[in-house]
């Protein structure tokens, strides 16, 4: 009967310590940043291709995220946090190269935030510029799930 | 005694030889005769090139890592690792030696649609030819019209290095034999000329399934699974399931047309791994030809 409790106690615990983790591990963290990289992109695009009207507000923010989660990304890889998740071993492998190819798109991203674009056309330029980083580092680093 | 015992062995070594007859007649290299690659005139370069793209020639044949103009270099070399063993990409420049600047059309035409090599052996079906088998003979000519076009490069790659019993060419044959085909891979329910353009670039030269269908142990695709994806044969992850009832089902045509034109998902993500090259080379075809791809997508037979 004892045990049982302990048992359940037990369970209930790591129970617990599941829900905390699945929220503050790595892989959630890094998921959660490119998310917010993503839905940048698409407020950029959505601009860029006339579907909405230029916002310079919008544009700041979407391009401040970019720059600054892309940042923090790289250092949220820790050794062992491939398992469940999208990374491919080349992270681990290669990561000089992983953290250039980071490196290069916050500062394409700061870039465009120096100077500013003023309307559809330098939103698109901007989209190139910033677009080109996603699929370079997707082709050797990302693997889909 | 001895006369009946004889005569068993006699008949046993008839019945193989028939049977390893058979075998041969059932799996000999079949290339076209070469009255079905004459008189096709002057190739039209343009629809080469695009044949070129939507065939992903570059995908495998230009070096690793290759963007922009190298793009165009056939050179090969690049490793394909699958699961019977490690294929090595040849060299299609238009180099004579390396190269295949010394190949009439016949033999390139044979190798595109036939599986066959310029010596009349079988090739491996990492080549894709069992998708290349779709393309009209016309095609083949304005696409080795266009490679001809392109730089000569004398690299020449290893090898491949292949297991028992891949490493046995005439096995092909009965690979062959089994799961060889030019016929459609679906009945469509109807078929426009836009849907039916879509079935041609994607089971022809686009060649989607032998990636996004999932295999056998022995390398066919497995029936009722057309585009439904499964484990990567390349390595580590998943092929997507592309039929409405996978991972495209809540895309419409306008989203799919737009992935194939600019590597992003509705959602924003992007293409990943080989995906991209794929991409990239797709977004080269006329936005017509993307909007029938995506068609078609969105009518092929729904795998869950």
């Amino acid at each position: 009967m004892k045990f049982k409790l302990i048992g359940a106690a037990v369970a209930v615990l790591c129970l617990g310590m599941g829900a905390v983790t699945a929220q503050e591990t790595p892989v959630a963290k890094r998921e959660a940043l490119m998310k917010g990289i993503g839905g940048s992109v698409a407020q950029l695009s959505g601009i860029a291709k006339g579907d909405k009207p230029f916002d310079a507000a919008v544009v700041k923010t979407a391009l401040t995220t970019i720059s600054t989660n892309i940042k923090a990304f790289p250092d949220l890889f820790p050794a062992g946090s491939e398992a469940n998740s999208a990374a491919a071993p080349a992270i681990w492998e290669n990561n000089t190269d992983f953290r250039a190819k980071a490196a290069k798109m916050g500062a394409d991203a700061d870039m465009v935030l120096a100077s500013m674009p003023t309307d559809q056309a330098g939103v698109q330029k901007a989209m190139q510029t910033i677009g080109a980083n996603c699929n370079a580092c997707h082709q050797t680093y990302r693997l889909k799930k | 005694m001895a006369s009946v015992l004889s005569k068993i062995l006699g008949a046993g070594v008839v019945i193989v030889a028939v049977g390893a007859a058979a075998a041969w007649f059932l799996t000999k290299p079949d290339p076209h005769p070469d009255s079905y690659w004459a008189n096709l005139g002057t190739p039209d370069l343009a629809k080469g090139e695009q044949l070129f793209w939507a065939g992903g020639c570059a995908s495998c044949h230009a070096a690793t890592g290759a963007s922009g103009d190298a793009l165009k270099v056939m050179s090969g070399g690049r490793a394909l690792p699958s699961p019977f063993g490690t294929f090595h990409i040849p060299n299609i420049s238009p180099d004579p030696k390396a190269g295949i600047g010394g190949w009439t059309l016949a033999q390139f035409g044979n190798a595109m649609t036939r599986g066959v090599g310029p010596n009349g052996e079988h090739l491996y079906p990492s080549f894709p030819y069992g998708s290349y088998a779709r393309l009209p003979a016309k095609d083949v000519n304005d696409l080795f019209g266009y490679l001809k076009t392109l730089p000569a490069s004398q690299n020449i790659a290893p090898p491949h290095e292949l297991g028992f019993p891949f490493n046995i060419r005439m096995a092909v044959g009965g690979w062959k034999f089994l799961y060889f085909n030019d016929q459609p891979r679906v009945q469509l329910a109807s078929a426009d000329d836009k849907l039916k353009r879509g079935q041609f670039l994607v089971e022809g030269p686009g060649h989607c399934g032998e990636c996004h269908t999932p295999r056998d142990a022995m390398g066919g695709f497995l029936p009722g699974k057309w585009l439904a994806g499964g484990p990567n044969p390349e390595g580590k992850g998943t092929i997507p399931n592309i039929t409405p009832g996978g991972d495209l089902g809540s895309w419409s045509e306008g989203d799919i047309t737009n992935y194939l034109e600019t590597g992003f998902t509705p959602d924003f993500d992007t293409a990943g791994g080989s995906m991209v090259e794929v991409q990239q080379n797709i977004a080269h075809l006329p936005k017509g030809d993307i909007e029938a791809i995506a068609a078609y997508l969105k009518a092929v037979p729904s795998v869950k």
